[in-house]
């Protein structure tokens, strides 16, 4: 039976939704990439998501555009990372903690929402698949990488997109130096607060849109408490990735693909406990994140909030 | 002296205006639900203390949420950042489940005993290896704590569903998730007629005896010691990652014991909704609410976790009066912890002003006693 699984037609299923399933956590770990950058810890992606999700939903639901479900997800998202940004940067809130609070906040208001204005299980018609001209007929990768619907794209777009802005625009050097040394950023007139609201409100954004890409472009539903942790992985991709945009690609690939993998276990009826399969990625996150992390520094500043002098 | 007494006041009070303010939100929340808030909110207190058989439900609920708090206590303080509470209740719930289970022979009183430490040594172990991970590997405990929490909801659904599953439910197409019923002889005994059980007395004996440890051993001591300043600490001949472990550990056995108790002494049996809360109904996150409003004091605890104990039942008795969803306490707690913390600022604000204060005079003193002093030394 295990040996169903090196079957070529399977081999490539399980690529193609380990692609697909790595959309979400590229947004939001690629958000809360550039929030820790920038020093400040967002624990609280998971509330972020659940409410972009419910809110594209919604919106997609109610007014039949995708793309203002989208932007809704996007704006709930922001609104969050804003809170958050205050909450951080102003009030000097303990990062981990406040991050739990807007955890707990969006799980509630998600699902007291959901009851209140949809109640059963409703579908929405989420975003098609675009063949790329020529591209998808590439045989096997062609069919894998290039027939996904546009959000799929987009994740993977934001990666190098990221890495550019991060490590060769003067803003990416703002939001490095303010989350390495935030003292010496502020004295060659770097405004340190201006740097990180833009980092944990583009974070808020980034989850927001991570959620509406599981509810109306992967599952097409939404479901109470439907991201199920999901917030919490991206969080620990970034630590996985360390910090750096194709590291979280990787990390993102890497865990997505065993998650196929055991979707795949799971389909095939291989007599291994479901239960156990779907252990596999959280056992492997924390056995990657024991040999990797004790080699990578993170942001000097990360959790410190920033005070000046006087 | 008086003014110093009332800020202290004010400080200790904040957590309360904290409470206050996200009410206030959830009333503006209600509003424009539609709904009365005052009819809702008056709900929700009388479902949670309006009655005998209310409150003893208010303080059956708090039971696991102080039990989880005041090992977030002793995490906290140590400075790491324990979020897997969820795991390590429901790891101590499915050991001790099983210890009652499958021994027999034991008198009652030592079985339950014998369960609650087993639950305990379950708890102790999830948090153990995030402890270990950190200490040794230099895994930031938030990620493994999280993990470790989905890694134990699929054990409880592969148990519950499987090896444990009740013989009566095996047999049925229902399949409900549950073990079967701990024998009577081994049940924590209760106040009749309500179910208010042992457990909650022995949280709060629990709680003082962590009051105790904290702040009057050594243990304790070094504890808080690496919390506040671990390089400091290492220098002064503290061994660091001994400390941080065991915070973890500590804080998991609690968590371990609040799953053994809910079995023991509420359920009579470890049963799950297949969500990821099903059984927990989420005292592994609402433990740290209340460990945060009671400033992570371990006797502030208990009348948090009462207040919070009592948030989430009468959110049920207000679902059926006003109808509105019991998540809308899930949210507004969200809110009070996001407040709590972020009080922390004006607190801190206003010490540093007291503070820079009394270093003024106290320099002030200082300048004009070394020009008395000065002339005594030269002279020795």
């Amino acid at each position: 039976m295990i040996s169903d699984l090196f079957n070529l037609t399977v081999i490539l299923g399980i690529l193609a939704s380990g692609i697909r399933l790595a959309t979400p956590y590229l947004f939001a770990s690629i958000g809360e990439a550039y929030s820790q950058r920038s020093g400040v810890l967002n624990l609280g992606v998971e509330g972020q998501m659940l409410l972009g999700a419910f809110f594209a939903f919604y919106i997609a639901k109610l007014t039949d555009n995708l793309w203002l479900g989208v932007l809704a997800g996007m704006g709930v998202g922001a609104l969050m990372g804003l809170a958050m940004a205050f909450v951080t940067i102003h009030l000097h809130a303990q990062q981990g903690i406040s991050g739990i609070g807007f955890y707990l906040f969006g799980l509630g208001l998600s699902n007291l929402l959901f009851q209140l204005l949809i109640g059963t299980v409703e579908t929405v018609r989420g975003f098609p698949r675009i063949a790329l001209p020529l591209l998808s007929d590439i045989p096997y990768v062609g069919n894998i990488f290039f027939n996904q619907n546009i959000l799929v794209y987009l994740a993977f777009l934001l990666v190098p997109v990221s890495s550019f802005v991060l490590n060769k625009t003067t803003l990416g050097l703002k939001i490095r130096a303010v989350g390495q040394n935030p003292e010496a950023a502020d004295s060659l007139g770097v405004s340190v607060a201006k740097v990180r609201y833009f980092t944990v409100i583009f974070g808020g954004t980034m989850s927001g849109l991570a959620g509406a890409s599981l509810s109306i472009a992967l599952l097409n539903v939404f479901q109470q408490g439907m991201t199920a942790g999901q917030g919490f992985i991206a969080v620990a991709l970034v630590y996985f990735g360390a910090w750096r945009p194709w590291g979280v690609l990787a990390g993102a690939l890497l865990f997505s693909f065993v998650n196929g993998l055991q979707l795949w276990i799971q389909v095939l009826g291989i007599p291994i406990p479901s239960e156990f399969a779907v252990m596999m990625p959280y056992i492997l996150t924390i056995l990657v994140l024991t040999v990797s992390v004790s080699k990578v520094r993170a942001p000097a500043a990360l959790t410190k909030p920033f005070e000046r002098e006087g | 002296m008086m003014k110093s007494r009332f800020a202290s006041l004010i400080d200790a009070l904040l957590p309360v205006f904290a409470t206050l303010a996200a009410l206030l939100f959830g009333a503006v929340m209600l509003i424009i639900l539609g709904v009365n808030p005052f009819v809702a909110y008056q709900a929700l207190i009388e479902g949670a203390f309006g009655s005998t058989n209310a409150f003893a439900e208010t303080l059956v609920r708090a039971t696991p949420l102080l039990l989880i708090g005041i090992g977030i206590c002793i995490a906290y303080r140590g400075s790491v950042i324990n979020i897997g509470g969820e795991g390590q209740m429901i790891v101590g719930a499915l050991l001790s489940t099983w210890v009652g289970l499958n021994i027999s022979g034991l008198p009652g009183w030592l079985m339950v005993m014998v369960g609650l430490l087993a639950g305990t040594i379950g708890g102790c172990v999830w948090g153990g290896i995030p402890g270990i991970l950190k200490a040794y590997f230099n895994v930031n405990e938030i990620l493994s704590t999280v993990m470790m929490n989905a890694i134990a909801v699929q054990f409880m659904n592969y148990f519950l569903t499987g090896p444990m599953i009740d013989p009566a439910q095996a047999e049925i197409a229902s399949q409900i998730p549950q073990t079967a019923r701990l024998p009577e002889a081994i049940r924590l005994p209760r106040l009749v007629p309500t179910r208010l059980h042992f457990g909650a007395f022995i949280a709060v004996i629990l709680a003082f005896l962590v009051y105790i440890l904290l702040w009057h051993t050594t243990l304790g001591y070094r504890i808080r010691a690496v919390g506040q300043n671990p390089s400091a600490s290492h220098y002064a001949g503290i061994k660091v990652k001994r400390y941080i472990v065991l915070a973890l550990l500590l804080s998991g056995a609690f968590a371990g014991l609040a799953g053994a108790i809910q079995v023991y002494g509420v359920n009579f049996r470890m049963i799950t909704d297949g969500s990821p809360t099903g059984f927990t109904g989420g005292a592994g996150f609402n433990g740290i609410v209340a460990a945060l409003f009671g400033q992570l004091h371990p006797i502030l605890t208990i009348p948090a976790s009462i207040l919070f104990g009592g948030l989430l039942v009468g959110a049920n008795a207000m679902q059926r009066v006003v109808q509105i969803p019991s998540a809308l306490i899930t949210a507004l707690n969200g809110l009070v912890v996001v407040f709590v913390v972020s009080s922390e600022f004006w607190r801190k604000k206003r010490q540093r002003k007291r503070l820079s204060v009394s270093q003024d005079e106290e320099h002030r003193e200082a300048q004009a006693g070394e020009k008395q002093v000065t002339p005594a030394e030269k002279a020795t």
